[in-house]
């Protein structure tokens, strides 16, 4: 531990330091350090699906999130990487605004979907969500039947007769690569299949209501490695119709899966840039030492 | 690390023992904690064990006593007991009918109003309320659980029962009474007491039963799960009917299960407001009685072996009737799961 050099953060540094904002080192990169509010669309760039403009999370007091400003690129995947803590989750769950099932957890700023602020108090979650489906770390199959769980999430925007709503069905589970495998058991519960299986159900059912972003919150962690495998080829597929957001524990995996990355230390966004940049050269020393696992 | 747990080891084990006797006499040594704690662990097993055992013995030696108690009448009336509705300890004539109608009656009463209510409860303390709330509610609910039986049927019998007959009944029958077919439910004197004041009581009894397991199974629901659902958009409702009651679907039955067989089985209550006539009619609004009540009314004043016996049947009946229904309540279950596990 010691013989690291003094500005290389260990492990142990990590954990002492979160409570502790003022952490002395390289400076964070901060897109608009002008910290203004007002965008106006010219601003974003161009092909952003999604814009964030210093966009702070509070966990009560705790400030989870330390104006992050990024923009997220239409059709690509974006990843976020990080260690444990560091907020990746925590950004994602604004996407959604699934934080705020739970009291007393708040987001600031603004995040910006085709130039529209989904933080507005005018925003109806329930169209949101339609737009920006969201993917668990655990696979988390609804207690009910294969299709069921498909159809579940398409009855609540679509009134589709039988036919369609099994050609739906089929078309979801198809593009999640899972058809082969359930197609003659679709009334089977969804909670006995196994778990690579389950993860691609939950993504089926995530794209069968034919979202625009999809939410990647570490689809991949609770799966074996052919499991693993899939889920990357199927992103790789996907991205062809969706703007897709990943947030990975897995170095390896965010540089092959997606195009951009975001590196995420205590609460901040430490480095975002193209994803061969950021593994190949980076540009902070920070990011360096993440990803070849000095720290983290 | 090591070193620590060698020493601890010492220490407790061998006398005088160091580092390396540990090592040595490792096939027969065993250290006096760890002796302790296989006599313990096996007392333990034998008390476990026994308790176990102890309320099957029990059960069992109920179900004999009371088959036993019940003899001379089951001998003497056989299956006419059930469909009997004479109750006359001077001829010594007895039947069981109006005090099992007043059982299944209240107790449906009971359930018609508190499975919703509970579910309410529920729901509402689980899903719905505000933070601030959800302490004072459950702790109102749970104190409502801890109110003795006897306290309900005063309160019932005083309170309840009068502004009931004097406000609610004439309301209901005044509205209900003209209805086609469950008018007649509804028809008859405002009288306060009765079967459907029996079976409003009973609610309020067990709502807080079924409420706190209820609620409790709801709490289960992997947070995750739910987020899911809302993250697919779907509204509180959607969430709560698709995916918390079906997950949770066997706790909920056995919560509603527990308070049905409270229901059944409660004695003081009911005694004070269904007034203990031994009378069926078609109004709800008119006395009646349950086995409960009729055993708590009539025991002390049983002369005779064939009174007697008569009440231990009727004893006995409401025991079966609880039974069965609990043994209803596993075989739906068991069912379903069956039924899922077909489509395969």
């Amino acid at each position: 531990m010691s013989s690291m050099a003094d500005n290389t953060l260990s492990a142990a540094d990590v954990v002492n330091t979160v409570s502790d904002s003022n952490i002395p080192g390289p400076l964070y990169f901060q897109k608009n350090k002008e910290g203004g509010v007002s965008y106006d669309v010219a601003d974003i760039v161009d092909n952003a699906k999604l814009s964030v403009r210093s966009l702070d999370f509070f966990y009560d007091n705790f400030k989870a999130l330390h104006s992050i400003s990024l923009d997220i690129m239409s059709n690509k995947v974006t990843a976020f990487i990080g260690p444990s803590g560091c907020g990746k989750s925590t950004l994602l769950r604004c996407f959604n605004r699934i934080y705020e099932m739970y009291p007393r957890q708040t987001a600031k700023g603004e995040i910006l979907l085709d130039g529209r602020n989904i933080l507005g108090k005018s925003e109806n979650l329930n169209l949101l969500r339609a737009k920006v489906g969201m993917v668990f770390q655990k696979p988390t199959p609804f207690p009910m039947s294969i299709y069921e769980n498909i159809a579940f999430g398409v009855k609540l925007y679509e009134r589709l007769s039988r036919v369609e709503m099994d050609e739906r069905v089929e078309w979801a589970l198809r593009k999640a690569a899972i058809w082969d495998e359930v197609k003659d058991k679709l009334n089977q519960s969804g909670t006995e299949i196994s778990g690579g299986q389950q993860q691609r159900l939950c993504i089926a059912r995530a794209i069968a209501i034919k979202p625009e972003i999809l939410l990647l919150d570490e689809p991949a962690s609770a799966l074996d490695p052919i499991s693993t495998l899939k889920i990357e080829e199927l992103i790789d597929e996907l991205k062809q119709d969706y703007t897709i957001v990943i947030v990975t524990h897995n170095m390896q995996q965010a540089a092959r899966v997606s195009d951009f990355t975001g590196f995420l230390y205590l609460g901040k966004l430490i480095e975002y840039d193209d994803t061969s940049t950021i593994f190949t050269k980076p540009g902070k020393k920070q990011t360096q030492d993440y990803i070849t696992g000095r720290f983290g | 690390m090591k070193t620590d747990m060698n020493t601890e080891n010492t220490l407790d084990g061998s006398i005088g023992g160091s580092l390396f006797n540990t090592g040595i006499k490792s096939d027969n040594f065993m250290p006096a904690s760890i002796k302790r704690g296989i006599v313990l662990d096996r007392i333990f097993y034998h008390f476990t064990r026994f308790s176990a055992w102890a309320v099957l013995a029990v059960i069992i030696a109920i179900i004999v006593s009371l088959f036993i108690g019940a003899a001379p009448s089951i001998r003497k009336f056989g299956f006419g007991f059930l469909s009997s509705s004479s109750w006359n300890p001077v001829t010594e004539n007895f039947g069981a009918f109006v005090p099992i109608y007043g059982t299944l009656v209240t107790s449906l009463i009971a359930m018609v109003i508190g499975v919703p209510v509970s579910f309410g409860i529920a729901l509402f303390i689980t899903e719905l309320c505000p933070q601030f709330l959800k302490r004072p509610i459950g702790i109102a609910v749970e104190l409502l659980a801890a109110i003795p039986s006897i306290i309900y049927g005063m309160w019932g019998l005083f309170v309840f029962a009068p502004l009931f007959g004097d406000y609610v009944q004439p309301f209901i029958s005044s509205y209900m009474g003209p209805v086609p077919l469950i008018g007649k439910l509804f028809s008859g004197p405002p009288l306060g007491i009765g079967v459907l004041t029996a079976g409003i009581i009973l609610a309020i009894m067990i709502i807080p039963f079924m409420s706190a397991v209820i609620r409790d199974m709801f709490e289960v629901v992997p947070p995750v799960l739910k987020e899911s659902a809302y993250g697919m958009g779907a509204t509180t409702w959607e969430v709560i009917r698709h995916v918390v009651i079906p997950y949770t679907k066997t706790g909920v039955v056995g919560g509603i299960m527990l308070g049905l067989g409270r229901a059944l089985g409660e004695t003081m209550a009911v005694t004070f407001v269904i007034g203990n006539a031994n009378r069926i009619h078609a109004s709800l609004f008119m006395p009646g009685s349950s086995i409960s009540s009729s055993l708590a009314n009539q025991f002390t004043e049983a002369v005779g072996k064939m009174y007697t016996s008569s009440l231990i049947e009727l004893g006995l009946i409401l025991f079966l009737i609880t039974f069965i229904i609990l043994a209803m309540a596993k075989i739906l279950l068991l069912r379903t799961a069956e039924k899922q596990g077909r489509r395969k």
